[in-house]
C-alpha cells in the first residue's frame, strides 16, 4: 500500500512484517487479507472504531492469537505457522517463547504481576527467562524505573500504585528485555484522564530515542506527532496507511474521514491543533 | 456423674500417645495430599485429553465413594491383591487419597480464577507456560486457595478418626479401649473431645496466620525508604501516611 511513503528509510529486513493475515473468531472475520510492515526504528500507529481487529492484529504480533491464515515474520523469518513446500508448519513453543522475548507489549489493563513489588515484576524476565544474574536485573530494573520516573516506588506493590504509575512500570517491566519492538494495546483508555499524560510522555521519549513501536491508540494526538505512519483499520482490514500529515489531512477513504469526522465532532482529540499531553 | 482427676490422669497417657499417632496421621496425610490435590488439579487441565479424563474419573470417583469404605478397601482388599499395609500406612494413603481428589478440585478453581490478562503478561515476556504457572499463577492462586486448603487442614484431624477402623491406636481408638475397659464413657469421651478441640483449636489459628502472613495488601511491610526495624505498627501508621 503506501508504505513506500514512510519517512524513515526502511531498513533491509523489517522487525515484523504481516503477510496477508486471516484470523476469525468462532466463524466471525476479525482480520481480513492484512498486511503490514514495521521497519526497524519507525513508530507505527494503528487507528481505527471498535472492532475493527486493531488489537487483534497486535496480539497476532506476538502470538497471543493464533491467526488461521498468512504468514507473521520476524526479522524476515516467518514464525508459528506458515506454508512451506505446500505443509503447514507449526513451529515448538521454544520458538515463539523466544520471539515474544524479543517483543515488548503494553496492554490497556496494565497486568502488573500483584503479588510482586514493582521492581520484581521488572527483574521477573530477565532472571527468570533469560538467566541475567539478579544483581545486574536489579540495577538495570532501577535505571528502568529512573527512566518512567518511578525510582522512588520501586518497591511498591502494584495495588499501592495509581493507574498511571502501574502503566509506567508495565511499560519499564517490558522494556527490562530490550526488545526489538515495543507493542501498545491502547496503552492509556484504561487511565483517567489527568493520568494520560505522563504514560503518552514515557512512549513520546521512547519515539525519541528510536524504540521500533507498533502502537494501538485513541489518542490522535499522539499519532499525529509521534507515528512515522498511521494505519486506519476498519472492519478487519487495513482501510489506509501512511503518513500521519497525509491520513489525518487528506484521507484517501470515505471511511477514513468518516472515522475522523466522528472523533473530531467527540471533541476529544482534534488532530488539528492536537490535544496537549505533549512531554 | 462425677469427673475424678486420678481418672484423669489415669487415662491421659493412653489418650496422649492417641492423639500423637492422630496428630501424625493427619499431618502426613495433609502434606501428601496437597502434592496429590496439585498434581490431579494440573492434570485436570492438561492439554491432553486423556490426562484430563483420568484426573476427572478419579475426583469423581473417589467423591461419589464414602471415605470409610475407601479406607476398608485399603486395609482389607488390597491384600487380596497382593498389597498388604499396616494400619497406620492403609490410614495416611486412604486420608491421602481423599483429601487429594477434593483439593485438587480447590487448586483447580484457583488456578482458573488468576485473570488472562496475567498469562499474557507472562507469554508477552517470553515465559513458557511451566515457568508462568510456577513463577506467576500458582503464588497467586495460593492466596486464594489458602482459606479452603485451611478448612481442609482443620478437618482432617477430625476425619483421621475414621482411621480407627483399621485397628490403628489414634485418639479415637485409645477413647474407645479406655471406655471398653472401664465403661467411663462420660469422662473418657469427654476427654477425647476436648484434645481432638485442643489440636483443632491451633490448627485453625495457624491457618488464619498464614492466611493474614500471605495477603500483601495486608502485611505489616516497611514503606520505601523506610528503617528496616521500625515495628509493624510505625511502619502501618508511616504506610498510612506516606501512601495515602
Amino acid at each position: 500500500m503506501a508504505r513506500a511513503m514512510s519517512m524513515t528509510p526502511v531498513s533491509a529486513t523489517p522487525i515484523v512484517h504481516l503477510d496477508r493475515i486471516w484470523k476469525s473468531f468462532h466463524g466471525t472475520a476479525v482480520l481480513t487479507d492484512v498486511s503490514l510492515t514495521v521497519p526497524r526504528g519507525q513508530v507505527v500507529c494503528i487507528i481505527g472504531p471498535s472492532g475493527a481487529g486493531k488489537s487483534t492484529l497486535l496480539r497476532c504480533v506476538n502470538h497471543l492469537e493464533a491467526i488461521d491464515h498468512g504468514t507473521i515474520f520476524f526479522e524476515g523469518v516467518p514464525v508459528y505457522r506458515y506454508l512451506r513446500g505446500g505443509k503447514k508448519v507449526i513451529d515448538p513453543d521454544r520458538r515463539i517463547e523466544q520471539v515474544r522475548a524479543q517483543i515488548g507489549m503494553v496492554f490497556q489493563s496494565f497486568n502488573l504481576f500483584p503479588h510482586l513489588t514493582a521492581l520484581g515484576n521488572i527483574t521477573e524476565a530477565p532472571v527468570h527467562v533469560r538467566g541475567t544474574p539478579p544483581a545486574q536485573a536489579r540495577d538495570q530494573a532501577l535505571a528502568l524505573l529512573r527512566k518512567v520516573g518511578l525510582e522512588a516506588r520501586a518497591s511498591a506493590y502494584p495495588h499501592e500504585l495509581s493507574g498511571g504509575q502501574q502503566q509506567r512500570v508495565a511499560i519499564a517491566r517490558a522494556l527490562a528485555m530490550e526488545p526489538k519492538l515495543m507493542l501498545f494495546d491502547e496503552a492509556t483508555s484504561a487511565l483517567d484522564p489527568e493520568l494520560v499524560g505522563e504514560v503518552l510522555r514515557v512512549m513520546r521519549q521512547l519515539a525519541t530515542e528510536g524504540t521500533t513501536m507498533l502502537v494501538v491508540t485513541h489518542e490522535m494526538g499522539f499519532a499525529r506527532d509521534v507515528a512515522d505512519r498511521v494505519v486506519f483499520m476498519d472492519h478487519g482490514a487495513v482501510v489506509e496507511d501512511g503518513p500521519p500529515e497525509r491520513v489525518f489531512t487528506t484521507p484517501r477513504s470515505p471511511r477514513t474521514r468518516q472515522f475522523l469526522q466522528t472523533i473530531l465532532n467527540r471533541g476529544e482529540a482534534d488532530p488539528q491543533p492536537a490535544v496537549e499531553y505533549s512531554a | 456423674m462425677m469427673f475424678s482427676l486420678d481418672d484423669m490422669i489415669a487415662f491421659l497417657p493412653s489418650l496422649l500417645q492417641g492423639a500423637l499417632i492422630t496428630i501424625t496421621v493427619s499431618l502426613l496425610a495433609f502434606a501428601f495430599a496437597c502434592v496429590l490435590g496439585l498434581v490431579l488439579g494440573l492434570l485436570r487441565m492438561a492439554r491432553l485429553l486423556p490426562l484430563r479424563m483420568l484426573a476427572a474419573a478419579y475426583i469423581q470417583f473417589i467423591r461419589g465413594t464414602p471415605l470409610l469404605l475407601q479406607l476398608f478397601f485399603i486395609y482389607y482388599v488390597l491384600p487380596y491383591a497382593g498389597v498388604t499395609l499396616t494400619p497406620f500406612a492403609s490410614g495416611v494413603i486412604g486420608l491421602t487419597m481423599n483429601y487429594a481428589a477434593y483439593m485438587a478440585e480447590v487448586f483447580r478453581s484457583g488456578i482458573q480464577a488468576i485473570a488472562r490478562g496475567q498469562w499474557e503478561a507472562g507469554f508477552a515476556v517470553g515465559m513458557s507456560r511451566r515457568l508462568l504457572m510456577k513463577r506467576i499463577v500458582l503464588p497467586q492462586a495460593l492466596r486464594i486457595i489458602v482459606p479452603s486448603l485451611g478448612n481442609f487442614f482443620v478437618s482432617i484431624f477430625k476425619d483421621s478418626a475414621l482411621v480407627s477402623v483399621l485397628t490403628l491406636r489414634d485418639l479415637m481408638f485409645s477413647g474407645q479401649l479406655l471406655a471398653s475397659a472401664t465403661f467411663k464413657h462420660f469422662e473418657i469421651f469427654t476427654m477425647v473431645a476436648v484434645i481432638y478441640f485442643l489440636i483443632s483449636y491451633p490448627a485453625a489459628k495457624l491457618v488464619e496466620y498464614i492466611e493474614m502472613r500471605l495477603d500483601i495488601t495486608r502485611r505489616p511491610r516497611p514503606a520505601a525508604g523506610l528503617r528496616q526495624d521500625a515495628t509493624g505498627q510505625e511502619a502501618a501508621a508511616i504506610r498510612r501516611g506516606s501512601l495515602a
